[in-house]
């Protein structure tokens, strides 16, 4: 066929603009706002993610990781007790207060871990190593809060608490929800730092045996420890995530943000579709009464709207990685995977294919004997 | 001679609110293959309501249509582009052509409704024009070619394929005169030449000597329908 559909759509060169600004701007304010959900989800759960723990273990109706209160370590032996288990870990995350060498003091959530211990350990290390956290008084922070703490090199001497403490090494990319960073340490000084009794605990991460099942050695431990919750890894990061993105606000407005977008791009594209449409009206007049069927003259609307997005795609795709290389330079972490991008194509095409039903229901109804009217 | 539309009985009325308007009153007519018919009138008298009929674009109140012997009125709403497509061609007098493709691709597009593969098309597009004689606009967009040669462009696309029947509402009430005697008489060559039944609406009474038959329309009735 000739290409109706396409001339139509290029022929009008400031209507095709305002509609690719339309559907760019759309897709721009949708990437960004559920990249912004996203790295604000994986900055919520990045710690119980990459723990490799099976189980966590925490004092009972703890729905957040930064909320748990501590509990003895008694329950730590009943665990390790507990057939199934392959290797159990003390583990605290707790808040504490890090004082900069200028005096200013900054709020910090401290994590005490096992350097010996694949679990619950710092993560994408770019200097130093866990076993240097055996040193007196060693903690490692992540870089991109390095000038938050005022602490730049491996060496650098703060205080956390009361406590003098050196910086043996650095992470990346390991981000707090909160504007608190975490601060990874051993278990012991940890109790310190956060002023736990040192027959208390946090949590209790668990790993099952070679071939125990973790939802079965979950069910165990729930019935050996009824005054604690048992979480399964997936579990506890979906409830943490659940409490920072939807009871806190956070999440709901950039989902708002998100959907918005969404409202705003098919009103855009099915304002410049139906104004198409109706420029056009008499040629799709004509196009019936020659005795073109319906599927045909759908066809060309339909193909004028996927055309506008697939172009508007790529123009607010374009864009967003520019917003989003930007705002990665300003600290934001707004997160694109190859999914979310392959899944907003689709939602484009599908946003201008609604957008374009308001056309076809004009076009399904027009009398052809319009054809003979003036 | 063979009937390419037999009309028999024919009322159409127009419902407005609760008025109900006659536009045909009993309309009986028969148009051959390898005549040119001009249907005169004054506004109003429902010669474009008749058109519309005849084309299976209106439905009549009553009475019944024949196409190349098939009664119209017998067919569902929903067969009827069906048979618009393969039988009958049009020509507006706004032309109607299509501002986003050339004039060849206007041609084209009507050959590849009706089936025509891409190549075919093209070729017959190509034929066509040179048929009514404007050969070499066929790259042309219709806002660069002067209104009598849209109105050719506009026949092209009408024959293709070669429908039986050709119906054409005031063709050249957008043209000057000499265009649109112009016009008339390739309309009058093609029905006599190729043996279309050619029927079209007009007040240009000068179009006359062009035309086998005259039928004159007044208050919904054909008044005159000489032999």
């Amino acid at each position: 066929m000739p290409p109706l559909a396409q001339r139509n759509l290029f022929h009008d060169k400031i209507r095709l603009a305002v509609t690719l600004t339309g559907i760019a701007f759309s897709v721009v304010l949708m990437v960004v706002q559920w990249g912004l959900f996203q790295g604000f989800s994986s900055s919520a759960t990045g710690v119980i993610d990459h723990s490799g723990a099976d189980l966590w273990i925490a004092a009972r109706n703890t729905t957040y990781l930064e909320q748990a209160m501590p509990f003895n370590e008694r329950k730590y032996y009943q665990v390790l007790a507990t057939p199934g288990v392959g290797q159990a870990l003390k583990y605290i995350v707790r808040w504490s207060y890090w004082k900069q060498p200028n005096g200013h003091v900054e709020a910090v959530a401290i994590i005490g871990c096992d350097p010996d211990s694949l679990m619950g350990g710092p993560y994408n290390l770019v200097s130093g190593d866990p076993q240097q956290l055996k040193q007196p008084n060693a903690v490692i922070i992540d870089r991109m809060y390095s000038d938050k703490l005022d602490a730049h090199a491996i060496g650098d001497m703060v205080e956390i608490n009361g406590y003098r403490v050196k910086v043996v090494g650095f992470t990346d990319g390991i981000r707090a929800f909160t504007t608190s960073p975490y601060i990874f340490t051993t278990f012991k000084r940890a109790q310190d730092f956060t002023v736990i009794n040192a027959d208390q605990v946090n949590f209790v991460l668990v790993k099952a045996a070679p071939g125990v099942n973790p939802a079965k050695l979950k069910a165990e431990l729930q019935r050996r420890l009824p005054d604690n919750d048992v979480f399964l890894t997936q579990e506890f990061s979906d409830s943490t995530r659940h409490y920072w993105m939807f009871t806190t606000g956070a999440g709901i407005a950039v989902l708002m943000a998100a959907v918005l977008g969404l409202i705003v791009g098919i009103a855009v594209v099915a304002q410049t579709i139906y104004a198409s449409t109706m420029d056009h009206i008499r040629e799709y007049g004509t196009l019936k009464a020659m005795g073109a069927p319906n599927s045909y003259v759908l066809g060309v609307i339909m193909s004028q709207a996927a055309i506008a997005a697939t172009l508007g795609y790529i123009v607010g795709m374009s864009v967003s990685l520019f917003v989003i290389h930007g705002a990665s330079q300003g600290g934001a972490n707004i997160l694109l995977s190859v999914s979310t991008a392959i899944g907003m194509f689709f939602l484009t095409v599908a946003m201008c294919i609604v957008a374009a039903l308001v056309s076809v229901n004009k076009i399904l109804t027009l009398d052809p004997a319009m054809v003979f009217k003036g | 001679m063979t009937q390419a539309i037999q009309i028999r009985a024919v009322t159409k009325n127009y419902l407005e609110g609760h008025t109900t308007t006659p536009a045909l009153a009993g309309v009986d007519l028969t148009v051959n293959r390898g005549e040119m018919v001009l249907m005169m009138g004054p506004s109003g008298s429902g010669k474009t309501t008749l058109l519309s009929i005849m084309g299976c674009i209106l439905r009549p109140t009553s009475g019944q249509v024949f196409l190349e012997g098939n009664e119209i009125t017998a067919m569902k709403e929903r067969d009827l582009p069906a048979v618009r497509l393969k039988h009958i061609g049009f020509v507006f007098q706004g032309f109607n052509l299509f501002p986003t493709l050339t004039a060849g691709e206007n041609v084209e597009l009507a050959l590849r409704l009706k089936g025509h593969k891409r190549g075919a098309a093209k070729d017959e597009a190509h034929r066509l024009l040179d048929l009514v004689g404007i050969g070499e606009k066929y790259r042309s967009y219709t806002a660069d070619i002067s209104g009598g040669q849209k109105q050719r462009v506009a026949i092209a696309r009408a024959v293709a394929g070669s429908p039986e029947v050709i119906l054409a509402d005031e063709p050249t009430a957008a043209l000057d005169s000499h265009t649109g005697r112009n016009i008339v008489e390739l309309m009058a060559n093609l029905a006599h030449t190729e043996n279309r039944a050619v029927v079209i609406v007009t007040h240009d009474s000068r179009l006359q000597e062009f035309a086998d038959r005259v039928v004159r329309v007044e208050d919904g009735l054909i008044v005159s329908q000489p032999n």
